[in-house]
């Protein structure tokens, strides 16, 4: 039944089609509009209940999460440069095992200045795909020259099939499905800090 | 009458219910505005988005053929589904095969569409929905009553008053923060208890074989990266042909919305997680029908983004749920006749065709205009009432004929002048919420006739 569906619905897809249909654009790029995407990236990110701060160095890092997160029982990460006491997520077996997570902090590799967006994929979490989402409170740490001012120009930049799963983050999880009042941590983090270093 | 007008006055009973519910979209409406002035180049990300469908959609099944090779090289296992029975059979089939009894679904119109809830828990199958607007409609028995914001139809009480009765929040709380934490716990464990993950798909990319899922929450994530079994279902018409696209369709998306740059969450999905099964479902259910029509094919464009929804001035004053339709508002209108011309008949007169359905639009589909050809396409095969279709006959009759016409102006005036009451009553429809104008002495062109000749020198 399936593949007689599958041929019949091709068949009337090619049926159907419009002639008249215009040519594929491709190529698309608009040039810059920020004098500085750095702060335009914090600007935009501010707005939509995230926070982003210039750290000098991990060791500024470590010292502003430990005193952020004094009670975090659970410290999920894998940078080494980062001197925090933490879990590898690698090491934990069933993605099931990550309900109890407080504190996740991720390396990411590309910022987007215009909608405050960050990219992630499986490079960055490791293999619990589910670890940016459970966990209580997400930190990520971005070089701040990786900051690109559209999402054209981000998406030459990334390649999201280089692993089998990667997303834009912009923000913490949030709703606003109770009479349009934004309430920030839905499902997802309820706290996103994004460490600008360098 | 037709159902829409009926129901919608019902919605009307409570003023003060549907002023605030009218303010609460156009809030949403401005706040759209604010983001898309920040773009420069907006108006060409909108006819970039416009000529990218359209080339689409008249290479559908190229793209689907490129898609399926790619996604099956991705080990995403691919259903087509002719139907709404058939796409629900195919959920059904892969939960008995796996024996699994419970779901968690984040949002997906299509699964409204294809009244796939119902249908699983006549199965015995347990099947939460897991956006908190869909939530809460789904413990009231209700249907969503906005394609990007479901429960836009009801006051935090109301909200209160549910989750008192399903969750055991406190009697009376209304405070957003404390419901949406209480929701919070309580679809955590329904997440960590899944067996099986339901998304919808915002966007399918042919040379990558992948797909895009959009949520602010973080629940279709939470469902499908915990699940052992991840099935997105989408309608075939959200295929666009390369990743590069996703730069425009992203930036037009969520600005279009709910006036965000982007949504929290753009997940890219290309390959099932290790032990994972992933399956997409690719449902018909009419839209290689709607391909067909010249006239109509253009509402397959549609991103889904509501912002025509939020713009319209009658779905702002009669509530989602008059449209009694999965999808409502403008795109709803157009898009329902197609399902079943014979129910939805009613739709196309909900509107005032005052075109901001179109100027809004993301990807250019011209909304209001598709509205008033579903009005002589409904009217052509027969499906509207008698009164209004005697009411059309009528109107043609007079306005094909300039006597006729003069005839009855004529007649009018002096019935207004003579015999308000014969006009202004209950029996009118256009009286309904309208006070009937002072008629004046004599038409325009009685007045011109008469003056034809002053002022002018000869």
């Amino acid at each position: 039944m399936a593949s007689t569906s599958r041929q019949h619905i091709l068949e009337k897809m090619r049926q159907n089609r419009p002639t008249d249909a215009p040519e594929l654009p491709e190529n698309i790029q608009f040039p810059p509009f920020f004098d500085d995407p750095e702060l335009k990236f914090c600007d935009t990110l501010a707005g939509i209940g995230g926070q982003a701060i210039f750290a000098p160095s991990y060791a500024f890092i470590a010292e502003d999460l430990q005193q952020l997160f004094p009670d975090a029982q659970l410290v999920v990460h894998a940078i080494a440069d980062l001197p925090l006491s933490g879990v590898h997520p690698d090491t934990m077996v069933d993605d099931h095992d990550l309900a109890p997570v407080d504190l996740a902090i991720l390396p990411s590799a590309l910022g987007v200045a215009e909608n405050g967006a960050i990219w992630l994929d499986e490079r960055h979490f490791g293999r619990h795909r589910v670890l940016p989402f459970i966990t209580q409170h997400l930190v990520i740490v971005l070089d701040r020259k990786k900051i690109t001012h559209n999402l054209h120009a981000a998406y030459g930049l990334i390649d999201p099939t280089a692993t089998g799963f990667g997303m834009w983050l912009a923000g913490p999880s949030k709703t606003a499905d109770i009479e349009q009042s934004l309430v920030i941590g839905a499902h997802g983090a309820r706290s996103l800090r994004v460490y600008l270093l360098g | 009458m037709s159902q829409h007008s009926v129901a919608a006055d019902l919605f009307n009973k409570d003023e003060a219910r549907v002023d605030w519910h009218d303010e609460s979209l156009w809030f949403i409406r401005q706040k759209r505005d604010k983001a898309v002035w920040q773009i420069p180049e907006w108006e060409e990300l909108r006819q970039l988005g416009s000529d990218i469908k359209e080339h689409t959609l008249a290479h559908l099944d190229d793209y689907w053929r490129t898609f399926e090779e790619k996604a099956a090289a991705n080990g995403i296992q691919i259903h087509w589904a002719a139907d709404a029975q058939e796409h629900n059979q195919i959920i059904l089939d892969i939960m008995r095969q796996h024996q699994m009894t419970r779901i968690v679904k984040s949002k997906s119109m299509l699964t409204e569409e294809c009244h796939l809830n119902p249908f699983l828990e006549k199965n015995g199958i347990e099947v939460i929905d897991t956006d908190l607007g869909e939530r809460i409609v789904q413990m009231r028995n209700e249907a969503p009553s906005h394609i990007v914001l479901p429960a836009i139809h009801l006051k935090r009480e109301d909200v209160g008053d549910t989750f008192h009765e399903h969750l055991g929040t406190e009697a009376g709380a209304t405070d957003p923060q404390y419901l949406t934490e209480a929701a919070r716990q309580h679809l955590r464990e329904k997440f960590i208890q899944a067996d099986l993950a339901i998304t919808g798909v915002n966007f399918a990319i042919a040379e990558t074989g992948g797909f895009v899922v959009c949520t602010n929450e973080g629940n279709a994530d939470m469902g499908a990266h915990l699940a052992k079994i991840h099935i997105a279902c989408m309608g075939l018409e959200k295929i666009i042909p390369k990743m590069d696209h996703l730069g425009v369709f992203l930036r037009l998306l969520a600005r279009s919305a709910t006036g965000q740059p982007i949504t929290t969450y753009s997940s890219h999905f290309h390959k099932p997680r290790a032990g994972q099964e992933m399956h997409l479902v690719i449902v018909d259910n009419g839209r290689t029908t709607q391909l067909g029509r010249p006239d109509f094919r253009n509402s397959l464009k549609c991103i889904r983004c509501g912002s025509c929804i939020n713009t319209c001035p009658v779905y702002r004053r009669s509530g989602g749920h008059s449209y009694h339709n999965a999808v409502s508002g403008p795109i709803g209108i157009i898009l329902a006749p197609n399902l079943d011309m014979k129910a939805n008949a009613d739709l196309p007169f909900a509107s005032t065709l005052c075109g901001s359905c179109t100027n809004v639009c993301p990807v250019k589909i011209d909304i209001h205009d598709q509205i008033w050809k579903w009005r002589q396409t409904v009217v052509a095969e027969g499906y509207v009432e008698g009164g209004k279709k005697q009411g059309i006959r009528l109107m043609n009759f007079v306005l094909s004929s300039p006597k006729v016409y003069r005839f009855m102006g004529k007649m009018g005036r002096s019935l207004l002048r003579i015999a308000p009451f014969l006009v202004n009553n209950g029996l009118n429809p256009w009286y309904k919420n309208r006070e009937m104008p002072v008629a004046p002495a004599e038409s325009f062109r009685d007045w011109y006739l008469k003056n034809e000749n002053n002022g002018k020198h000869k």
